[in-house]
């Protein structure tokens, strides 16, 4: 359709305009960022220096860059599990948005990918800065690792929007879904590899990560785009993420369908 | 993808709303029981195109389960329902483009961002062309009066300014419906009048169909000409506001504030003496317009005592709600 690409476009620029004007909340959750990547910075890299200065193919510089890309993603990449879509179905001001000639899953996800997308600028890009200035980071050998690693993080922002969005539509059917908010957020940071490198879990423990969509969120994007691993490893990183996207839409997809019948609009 | 407002489609030539027997009930938890409740009872009614309806009944009476099953967001458990020639639910998006809805509880904007940037994402959603958005826009601003506010973040609009918003906002792509739901509630006197001339302007300019709930009779005998009133989820009465008054007796109350303590007026011709205070200083007496004058009735008040000042209250829906009701129990 013609018209489609302008309108999610449009909800795209509303998304990125709607976190500008958070200014404050930004600065904050840098200063977090920050707080708890120097921690990091303290806990790993003595781990690291502990295990002979190499721990699962992670030196001091790669062990950085680790900490410094995943805190500078931890303001796009949904880790929280809250999104306004699940108070939108609690308060049924969901009907608004059934009432638009558009697709409210895609319309939904856009908008927080615009806004995700903008606090990569004072959350992403400072955190990254601060990390090379103050402890030094590795970087990529290959320039192409940068493109790959752009589309990878890109991939991961989309895919937590779109898993959140799979929890809230729990709303349909369940009065209140913040349970299931909590448990997103307990499992996912986790998984997803944001305390660890999920390379430094029991061989088990990763193939259980691996069979969810949460490593495809911020392990694969940072280990894309630190180049800690490059080539056919990286392709197949995205080639995961592609996956677990495609299946994360279908699911919300039906899922909406299906919750839409259930829809009853309490109140007003 | 031609223009939303394109005529010729379904529904242009026939009723913008067609129901029968539409009926939703709803599983109300009861303690430990649960009970099905029937919110709208076996409806059918028809509105043909550039009508304008008021729905008017108590809280509770099914006039939003009607507008939400009406308008696609709610699935009826029983009868059929085609708004705009279109099965609601199955074609939500096709429906979308040709209906404007305001929830007066429930805000369409994006409550972070101005005025104008809402509507530009709304005329990107309607997929309408730089030129009309632009013809739109300008032409709903003015009518609406809504310049000094384009550039305000939602959040910090008032009331008043925030529900003209709301209307622009609905009506942006020229729907050939618009459904209001509780348009007024809330706005201050002026506020409300503005609206209601602009939405009798509107209606005059593109020949909007309009079906409108609200508790406020001054919203009915503004803008509509035909009332459905429905009780329980089932229609007592579809006319024009006249016929209403006729069934239920469209008594005036005429309160007179007299110069001395007075006894109650009981038994002037055709007036019903409804109550006094300060000893009869203030008396309350209702008369039926269609046997006596306002005139008529003062003059008689005068021959008793002498009158200071004076109001009429004209009925409200919920009064004439309650007329009907306790006339039917």
């Amino acid at each position: 359709m013609r018209g489609s690409g302008r309108t999610y476009w449009r909800l795209l620029v509303a998304g990125f305009r709607r976190g500008s004007t958070y200014r404050l909340a930004a600065l904050g959750g840098l200063v977090a960022n920050a707080t708890f990547g120097l921690l990091k910075v303290a806990v790993l890299l003595a781990t690291v220096e502990a295990a002979g200065g190499e721990l699962a193919g992670y030196d001091a510089a790669r062990m950085s860059a680790y900490i410094w890309l995943s805190q500078g993603l931890l303001g796009s990449v949904n880790l929280f599990g809250r999104t306004d879509v699940a108070e939108r179905i609690k308060t049924g001001d969901i009907a608004v948005d059934f009432l638009r000639p558009l697709d409210v899953q895609a319309a939904t996800i856009t908008t927080a990918v615009g806004q995700a997308l903008f606090a990569l600028l004072p959350r992403g890009v400072p955190s990254v800065v601060l990390g090379a200035l103050v402890v030094g980071m590795a970087t990529p050998d290959h320039p192409a690792s940068y493109a790959l690693g752009a589309l990878s993080v890109l991939l991961g922002i989309v895919l937590s929007w779109a898993t959140v969005y799979v929890v809230a539509t729990a709303g349909f059917w369940l009065v209140d879904a913040r349970g299931l908010q909590v448990l997103y957020m307990v499992v996912s940071g986790f998984l997803a590899g944001l305390f660890v490198p999920i390379w430094l879990f029991p061989s088990w423990l990763v193939a259980l990560a691996q069979a969810t969509p949460f490593p495809s969120m911020l392990m694969y994007p940072v280990d894309v785009l630190s180049g800690r691993v490059e080539g056919l490893g990286a392709l197949a990183m995205v080639a995961a993420q592609v996956g677990w996207l495609a299946l994360v839409l279908l699911a919300g997809h039906l899922l909406t369908r299906a919750g839409r019948v259930r829809l009853e609009v309490q109140g007003g | 993808m031609s223009g939303p407002t394109t005529p010729g489609g379904p529904g242009e030539t026939g009723p913008v709303i067609e129901t029968h027997g539409l009926t939703r009930e709803f599983t109300v938890r009861d303690g430990l029981r649960r009970r099905r409740v029937r919110a709208v009872d076996d409806l059918t009614v028809t509105v043909g195109a550039g009508e304008a309806v008021g729905w008017i009944g108590a809280n509770g009476a099914g006039k939003s389960t009607t507008i939400k099953m009406l308008t696609g967001i709610l699935v009826p458990t029983s009868g059929t329902v085609r708004t705009c020639g279109l099965r609601p639910v199955e074609d939500r998006r096709r429906l979308a483009r040709r209906v404007g809805v305001v929830f007066g509880q429930r805000s369409q904007l994006w409550w972070d961002l101005p005025v104008r940037e809402s509507f530009r994402i709304l005329a990107a959603i309607h997929s309408l062309d730089a030129a009309a958005e632009r013809a739109r826009t300008e032409e709903l601003v003015e009518r609406l009066e809504m310049g000094d506010v384009l550039g305000t973040p939602v959040r910090q609009l008032s009331l008043g300014q925030r529900m003209r918003a709301e209307v622009a906002a609905a009506l942006l792509h020229s729907p050939a419906l618009v459904v209001l739901d509780e348009p007024t509630i809330g706005l201050d006197v002026l506020s409300k009048q503005r609206l209601r001339e602009f939405l009798v302007a509107e209606r005059r300019a593109h020949g909007t169909t309009l079906l409108l709930t609200t508790h406020d009779m001054g919203d009915v005998e503004r803008l509509c000409d035909r009332v459905l009133l429905v009780d329980r989820g089932a229609l007592v009465f579809d006319g024009d506001l006249a016929g209403l008054s006729r069934t239920v007796g469209a008594e005036r109350v005429l309160v007179v504030d007299l110069a001395g303590a007075t006894p109650d007026l009981t038994g002037l011709p055709d007036v019903r003496h409804l109550g006094s205070e300060g000893g009869g200083l203030r008396q309350r007496l209702s008369f039926d317009p269609d046997t006596t004058t306002a005139a008529r009735v003062l003059a008689a008040v005068s021959d008793h005592a002498e009158v200071l000042d004076l109001s009429i209250e004209e009925p409200d829906v919920e009064d004439v709600v309650r007329r009907v009701y306790a006339a039917r129990r």
